[in-house]
């Protein structure tokens, strides 16, 4: 049965892959053009309002085009593959019973009608009501082509065809199908969809000026970018969303004139816009002051050369970063506040028992701050392997939960990238963070006289609210100390 | 029993995580906080070993080389059958699916015990009890898809139709069970739901009936860790089968992804309840590992190591090692077994596709068993309002 019957190419729509999404992202492709697919293999990712799912193919084929780019947002029920599918067994109901043998014989025919040719398809669908029709289109009811009943228009337009039957065929002139409806009825706003109409004022396109190509003339977004100038294929591969009003015109295309020539847009979405609204409002609800300290690290340098030759670091990444990280707990047990909270709504300071040690992390995804728990109990072997899967398991995108919330205080290290100081910015909710600066070789006064020296500067932030400059001063200040001489440690556990 | 309490502990112990106060992992397995009950009833372990039981062993005798490799069997097809409804899901084809995945050996072994006249009032997810009743398979994917309000006829396969309100089935299964105390048979009503569910009134007041009319009931508990995102924990700070012998009713914990002790203890339950020993509550201790449906992301409220520490749990990994130690896990018999699944998830898929679309006027059936007034008026109205559309192609002149 199989070996005769043509290839034919099948589309494949995006379905509502949640209870009621309207629109999906593709993550990523999982095959190419001209692949050969078997049923039920994962196609793409697609990451939906709810989850990111991967997507069966819902067919055995050759892939013969993916009509959506990776990174693209796209709306429930536009086709993102079409499918070469030989023979065409699968949906073929002769192997199941409980399929009406009667419309065994005109399923073929039917599905022979290629998606787009509503006319043919819904010729045939009167021969066949109870077959449902494929549409791969979320679950819900088939779309009109499948010969569903439509409203009637509004009442203008009802009447103007009242007046027109009886003539028949006589009062439509010949001429194309889509120019039809406009015809029948002139007075009348022609149809378009409420997104359409939103992007025509946008692009300052009046839809009277507009023809509409869509079915029974309806104005479809490839009408109104028409309109403008220039159709969707040259237009940037951009969400049609956030499409900035161009100066209407049929002018768009030159790249001198046009000032958002060379920009590219981003939708503000995910981590950019969760990071954007912590930093907002951490800026402006904690008064941040920040104090900076340089110091000569000389001796904790040369403390690291003795630890990673010591066999109790061995395998273990120890770095300037460790000993900040220990000697910021150390010095947060001699300073209590800078190691809470002010909750705004209780009234109430909330003083940690424990330092829940957030450590930034610049991961692909955006900013991450997972915390270390209870980093003042770790010793220093352990805090550094923890500092180290920290940051691994960040950048790898595979940090639990559990490890982003919870944290009290923190740590920036700009040093990685070069830089000296600045001005961190509270992670939300807590009351201190420091930056770590770059160990840069530096002319320094050493014992009455200039010599190179490793040397470091420190900036803490901190929140005036709950730590006043005395405590903040003293804090930043037994870091410093540790770091200049790390002995000093003996003095202050 | 001490080594298995042992592997159960080092897995956990041994990881890096934090523990958490309150998570589902730290609550539900045994440790060593624990008396001797909590332990789940085990036969089969983790790593395929058959462990010897001293009042167990005796309920599953019967249980041959032919017996083990039927319920393996089973568990193949309904895992194909679960993965096959996950993928016309994502293929458009289904509005929703429940996933079963990890919870094969809990409902295989517990539907295998029935018996063809009780009676199953089960939830959303036992798509593999459905299985071991014998619903067709395309009456499995009915409402899912959207094409009718319920899938089947209960009564042709001595199961209700799912039930999506949380744990009001065990209503009907003690309802049912005081109805068959009536009749002075001897079949029983078997309910299953969540861990979830225990939290649910309706729960609770069916376990007081059950228990007071010491009605033949059985209460299959799955407790699959997870009651969509919040982790057990939060519910029970002891094991749920504890909250049991509260209302008169005995429990046991079984470890439910073994598939013979599932077996045994419903048995067991079952025996009991056809004796007049009134109703049992049966704890199977298991994990979810898909979503809570397809339109959940577990990954957005669990930790990926919990999935792991129970993937080395798989009921069917287990079940096939003990079966090849057994030398029955020969190609001849996989090839089988793969090619039934391969079969049966065909049919499935033909069921699906092929499905014909309901009628508008559908709705108004099955309300009703004998005409009624007030839903003739509404019909009518339907049909006029149907009618002040344009005339599309023969939509709904009937």
């Amino acid at each position: 049965m199989t070996t005769t019957t043509p290839a034919r190419v099948k589309e494949f729509r995006l379905p509502d892959l949640g209870e009621g999404l309207t629109e999906s992202e593709i993550v990523q492709w999982h095959v190419a053009e001209g692949d050969t697919v078997e049923l039920n293999q994962i196609i793409a990712d697609v990451e939906t309002a709810k989850a990111v799912v991967e997507l069966p193919s819902p067919y055995a084929g050759t892939v013969l085009r993916l009509h959506e780019a990776a990174g693209t947002v796209v709306d429930v029920g536009a086709p993102i593959v079409s499918f070469e599918v030989a023979g065409e067994s699968e949906e073929t109901p002769t192997t199941t019973p409980s399929v009406p043998p009667a419309s065994a014989p005109t399923t073929a025919s039917d599905e022979h009608a290629a998606p787009g040719t509503d006319a043919a398809r819904d010729s045939v669908t009167d021969a066949v009501p109870a077959k449902r029709e494929p549409n791969l289109v979320g679950y819900g009811a088939a779309v009109e082509k499948s010969g569903r009943p439509q409203r009637r228009s509004r009442a203008r337009s009802v009447s103007a065809r009242e007046a027109a039957a009886p003539a028949m065929t006589p009062a439509t002139p010949a001429g194309p199908p889509a120019a039809e409806a406009a015809a029948q009825a002139p007075a009348e706003r022609p149809r378009s969809t409420p997104p359409v109409r939103k992007l025509a004022r946008d692009l300052g396109i009046s839809l009277e000026t507009v023809t509409g190509t869509g079915p029974g003339g309806l104005i479809v977004r490839d009408d109104v970018l028409a309109a403008v100038g220039g159709s969707s294929a040259e237009l940037p591969a951009l969400h049609p969303p956030v499409l900035h009003p161009s100066p209407a015109g049929p002018d768009t295309a030159e790249p001198t004139g046009d000032p958002s020539a060379g920009q590219t847009r981003t939708p503000i979405r995910g981590m950019r816009k969760h990071t954007a609204a912590a930093m907002v409002a951490s800026a402006f609800t904690a008064p941040h002051v920040t104090e900076f300290l340089t110091v000569d690290v000389t001796p904790t340098m040369e403390l690291l050369t003795e630890l990673k030759a010591s066999r109790a670091f061995e395998g273990t990444r120890v770095t300037p970063l460790t000993i900040v990280a220990k000697a910021l707990c150390i010095a947060a047990a001699r300073n209590p506040t800078v190691n809470s909270s002010w909750d705004e709504e209780a009234q109430e300071i909330v003083q940690y028992a424990d330092v829940h040690l957030g450590i930034a992390a610049a991961t692909p995804r955006g900013l991450l701050v997972p915390n270390i728990k209870a980093a003042q109990t770790l010793p220093l072997v352990d805090l550094a392997r923890s500092l180290g899967t920290l940051t691994e398991t960040a950048r790898a995108g595979k940090t639990p939960p559990a490890d982003l919330t919870g944290g009290t205080i923190s740590i920036t290290n700009i040093g990685v990238f070069g830089i000296d100081a600045g001005t961190p910015i509270l992670n939300p909710g807590e009351a201190a963070i420091l930056a770590v600066g770059a160990v840069r070789s530096m002319p320094w006064e050493y014992q009455g006289a200039v010599a190179l020296r490793s040397v470091m500067t420190l900036s803490l932030s901190f929140d005036h609210r709950l730590v006043d400059g005395e405590q903040g001063s003293r804090f930043l200040a037994d870091i410093g100390m540790i770091l200049r001489n790390p002995a000093m440690v003996l003095t202050m556990v | 029993m001490t080594q298995d309490h042992a592997l159960q502990g080092s897995e956990f112990d041994g990881g890096t995580r934090v523990p958490a106060a309150g998570t589902a992992t730290g609550a539900v397995l045994p440790g060593p906080a624990h008396d001797g009950a909590d332990e789940p009833v085990q036969l089969l372990d983790h790593l395929g070993v058959r462990h010897a039981h001293e009042h167990y062993d005796a309920l599953v005798a019967d249980v041959d080389g032919a017996a083990l490799r039927k319920l393996y069997e089973d568990m193949v097809v309904v895992r194909r059958i679960d993965a096959e409804a996950t993928a016309l899901q994502r293929q458009g084809e289904l509005a929703l699916w429940p996933p079963l995945l990890g919870q094969e050996a809990a409902q295989i072994g517990s539907g295998r015990a029935l018996r063809e006249d009780d009676f199953v009032f089960s939830s959303y997810r036992e798509n593999a009890v459905a299985y071991c009743r014998g619903v067709d398979l395309t009456d499995l994917l009915r409402v899912w898809r959207g094409n009718a309000s319920s899938g089947w006829d209960p009564y042709s396969i001595n199961m209700a139709t799912p039930q999506v309100i949380i744990g009001a089935q065990t209503l009907h299964a003690t309802g049912y069970a005081m109805g068959i105390l009536q009749d002075g048979d001897d079949a029983v009503a078997m309910t299953y739901f969540g861990d979830g569910a225990t939290s649910q009134g309706d729960v609770n007041e069916a376990m007081v009936f059950a228990a007071s009319y010491q009605a033949p009931v059985v209460f299959f508990c799955q407790n699959n860790h997870w009651a969509i995102s919040e982790p057990v924990g939060l519910q029970a700070h002891v094991p749920i089968a504890r909250r049991a012998p509260g209302f008169g009713i005995p429990s046991v914990r079984v470890d439910g992804n073994d598939v013979l002790a599932c077996l045994a203890v419903t048995r067991e339950a079952l025996a009991r309840a056809r004796s007049g020993g009134g109703p049992t509550f049966i704890e199977a201790v298991t994990y979810r590992m898909g979503p809570h449906t397809t339109a959940d992301d577990p990954k957005r409220y669990r930790d990926a190591n919990e999935l792991e520490d129970w993937a080395s749990r798989d009921p069917l990994a287990r079940l096939a090692t003990l079966l090849d130690s057994l030398g029955l896990l020969d190609a001849d018999y996989t090839d089988s077994v793969k090619a039934t699944a391969d079969a049966v998830a065909a049919e499935l898929r033909q069921g699906c596709l092929s499905m014909p679309e309901p009628e508008p006027m559908d709705v108004f059936k099955h309300v009703y068993s004998a005409p009624n007034s007030w839903l003739d008026r509404q019909q009518d109205h339907y049909e006029r309002y149907l009618a002040s559309f344009e005339q599309a192609p023969q939509e709904g002149s009937r």
